[in-house]
């Protein structure tokens, strides 16, 4: 299959092991990746924050970049659900129709990395090789709006050597939020201390997630506080091999 | 947040509607309040609140879920809630006359307030008339939004709050934090010290133990009972087809203000009136097991108006709008008006959690109240105007909604109000920042560029690979947390190298 590879700009800018790691997992697996040059942001860090009016244009340049696509994957189950759950809104909202017809099409297309593999190609044991001791943390979105499910889980525990750990109140927020990290930081930190103590108490070696500004969120306090801990998103666990 | 946004903002929203923008008269009590960030800071600095709020909500937050896995057609019963308040909205006005006319049939009268110093003048004349200078008062959101004891207080008329809780909060000079739990601040020794020094008649040596404190209160209370003229309640729900008004509690209380004072007055929120008996049921089962994790609460009181011989001799019924045709107006906003008061949203939230419900300004706090309050108060105030940011957008709280709110999707929406109220603001210096990134944002060449820059941006940072220090307001990050440093190549300019440049 030709699957089109969204990598969001927080992955673009600041995680690309996580696109690359996307990329050679889909190619081990037999299937074609691709890379629209034109796609930037799918706005929802704009649309969260209140900025209506600025989240069209964005929207539009989701659709003119993915258009014509039959599969589009993405390392965010957050920017996933928003393109799913909220660019239809967006389009009808701004009264163009032409682009909420574009979006309708699009926005069932898009997949998070778990929802692609499991539900869409029909596989869970992608033969990856991870020897380490590893607690997921399913992100709120993957969780309660893309509703991916123990798809991630089960991904997981088919990796050879990887031993998965349960973290305690896992589906508890890590406090991220997009600005809410900024506006409310406090509050932000304190569920974050929270949840960093939470996986520190498991003993894992790798901390992973199907999004990765949970990851930066959570890695930014394992590494202040200097904890034994690394963050991995879950396409770099499936990818790795012997 | 803005200092700038008007009232009109928010009138332009419901022409025609009451001016739900006049918040200085719509919720008295808490004028002048920090913004959220700020006040739950303060909040975050409390150890006792943390420990008492992190118990208390794990603990209900459990037994809900144990009282909610019982029912199989949970999520068919929430459905029905939601259809049945949908409908219930869409045709206000005919349920609304509807219950004027069976309750004033019934030997009841009905008066119509459109604001809550509208909902006090009508309260206090009617106390007045009586002759009496102290009501007992069923635990009630309605009349801690209106602000109801303050003006009462102000007519020279003593109201006791009568729910053990919410005596707990009067007694303690304090606000309550919790829609159906006011006290769930304060653990038993800080309610044993308020009573020992607030409650004029409290047994000396009182200790901590739950039995005891009890005891006290039911001791203190019962004088007020029997002696009451008046008794003021809200209501859970109102039946349009019967004029019947419905209370449901735990602790008996109630029962005793609605059945022994000769006068009750009930100030009901317009948005509470089912069309009929049989919708009762969806809600009765809904309500306890996501409120108390109870299969049924102790006591449901119904009563239709009056009746010779049994209970008051004269029920009045306040029908307060106080902003909600407002909100009724918004076609997002509007589900907020489903709400049922269970609090199952405030016992989720991780926010709430840490910061407690002081800090939402508004005796509607959490989840539910962060999409209430500014649909009630507008965005005006630094307060109200934080309340849709007070929240990670996690999702935890729509999930137990009884009747499927989408909260996250309301505080999105009422977040871009927010923001169209700042747009009046010319140097608005977020908003600056966003529209910038939007440029940006919106174009893979742009963003590419931005990447090259940060990129470069490497060498003065260093090669731990982590940033400990940003200039503000990034700082706000890195406080708590090391912040990512850019790589040298980002994904684009990866795959143009690797694969041949672009598509």
């Amino acid at each position: 299959m030709r699957i089109a590879l969204f990598i969001t700009c927080l992955t673009d800018t600041l995680f690309p092991d996580t696109g690359k790691a996307i990329t050679s997992l889909l190619e081990r697996l037999g299937h074609e990746v691709a890379f629209p040059a034109g796609q930037a942001c799918c706005g929802q860090m704009h649309f969260n924050s209140g900025y209506r009016r600025e989240t069209v244009p964005m929207v539009r340049g989701f659709a003119r970049a993915f258009s014509g696509f039959e599969a589009i994957v993405t390392p965010s189950a957050s920017c996933a659900a928003m393109v799913r759950e909220y660019h239809p809104a967006v389009a009808a909202q701004a009264g163009d129709a032409g682009l909420a017809r574009e979006v309708g099409e699009i926005a069932p297309r898009v997949h998070e990395v778990s929802g692609l593999l499991v539900d869409v190609l029909g596989l869970v044991d992608v033969g990856a090789y991870f020897p380490y001791r590893v607690a997921y943390h399913p992100s709120c979105h993957s969780l309660r709006m893309l509703r991916v499910g123990d798809a991630p889980v089960r991904l997981l525990r088919a990796v050879r050597g990887l031993e998965l750990v349960d973290l305690p109140g896992a589906a508890e927020c890590c406090g991220f939020g997009g600005t809410f990290a900024i506006k409310n930081a406090a509050t932000s930190a304190a569920m974050c201390a929270d949840k960093v103590a939470a996986v520190r108490g498991t003993g894992a070696q790798v901390l992973c997630s199907a999004d990765n500004s949970c990851l930066m969120h959570v890695g930014g306090t394992l590494t202040r506080q200097r904890a034994d801990v690394s963050t991995r998103h879950l396409a770099e666990i499936l990818a790795s091999t012997p | 947040m803005s200092e700038q946004a008007t009232s009109e903002h928010r009138r332009s929203r419901a022409p025609g509607g009451p001016a739900a923008g006049d918040s200085a008269t719509s919720m008295p009590t808490y004028i002048g309040m920090p913004a959220f960030p700020a006040a739950a800071a303060t909040a975050l600095g409390n150890a006792q609140l943390r420990r008492n709020l992190a118990h208390a909500t794990s603990t209900i937050r459990l037994k809900r879920a144990g009282a909610v896995a019982e029912l199989a057609d949970w999520q068919q019963l929430r459905a029905a809630g939601k259809a049945i308040k949908d409908h219930t909205l869409a045709h206000l006005d005919t349920y609304l006359t509807r219950l004027e006319a069976r309750v004033t049939d019934a030997g009841g009268h009905v008066h119509w307030a459109q604001d809550a110093a509208e909902a006090n003048e009508i309260v206090a004349s009617l106390v007045r008339a009586t002759g009496a200078d102290s009501v007992v008062k069923v635990k009630s959101m309605t009349t801690q939004e209106t602000g109801l004891n303050e003006a009462l207080a102000a007519e020279r008329i003593t109201a006791l709050e009568t729910d053990l809780a919410e005596l707990i909060v009067q007694l303690g000079h304090d606000q309550p934090s919790h829609i159906l739990v006011p006290a769930i601040h304060r653990n038993r020794t800080e309610i044993r010290d308020i009573f020992l020094a607030e409650m004029a008649d409290v047994p000396s040596g009182l200790t901590d133990a739950p039995v005891e404190l009890a005891a006290a209160a039911r001791t203190h209370l019962r004088r007020a009972f029997l002696s009451a003229k008046v008794g003021i309640s809200g209501a859970n729900f109102a039946i349009a087809d019967t004029g019947t008004l419905v209370v449901v509690e735990s602790e008996g209380n109630g029962r005793m203000c609605l059945t022994l004072p000769d006068t009750l007055i009930s100030v009901v929120g317009i948005e509470k009136v089912l069309p009929a008996w049989r919708d009762l049921e969806v809600f009765l089962a809904l309500l306890p097991r996501s409120s108390t994790a109870e299969r049924m609460n102790p006591y449901t009181s119904t009563w239709t108006g009056v009746r010779p011989g049994d209970g008051p001799r004269e029920f009045h019924l306040v029908l307060l709008d106080n902003g909600r045709t407002s909100a009724l107006a918004d076609t997002v906003g509007r589900q907020a008006l489903r709400c049922i008061r269970c609090s199952a949203c405030l016992n989720v939230c991780p926010v709430y959690e840490r910061v407690g419900g002081h800090a939402y300004g508004s005796p509607y706090p959490g989840p539910i109240g962060a999409i209430i309050t500014p649909q009630l108060r507008g965005v005006t105030s630094p307060i109200d105007a934080s309340l849709p940011y007070a929240s990670t957008l996690c999702g935890a709280c729509y999930e137990v909604c009884p009747v499927a709110i989408n909260i996250p999707e309301a505080l999105v929406h009422l977040r871009g109000e927010v923001v169209e109220a700042q747009r009046s603001s010319p140097l608005h210096a977020e908003r600056i920042v966003m529209g910038l990134a939007a440029w940006v944002l919106r174009s893979g060449r742009r963003l590419g560029l931005a990447q090259r820059a940060a990129s470069a941006s490497r060498v003065l940072i260093g090669r731990s690979g982590r940033i400990r220090r940003l200039p503000p307001p990034l700082n706000a990050w890195t406080k708590t947390r090391d912040a990512p440093a850019p790589p040298a190549e980002s994904f684009r300019v990866w795959w143009a190298r690797t694969h041949g440049g672009a598509q």
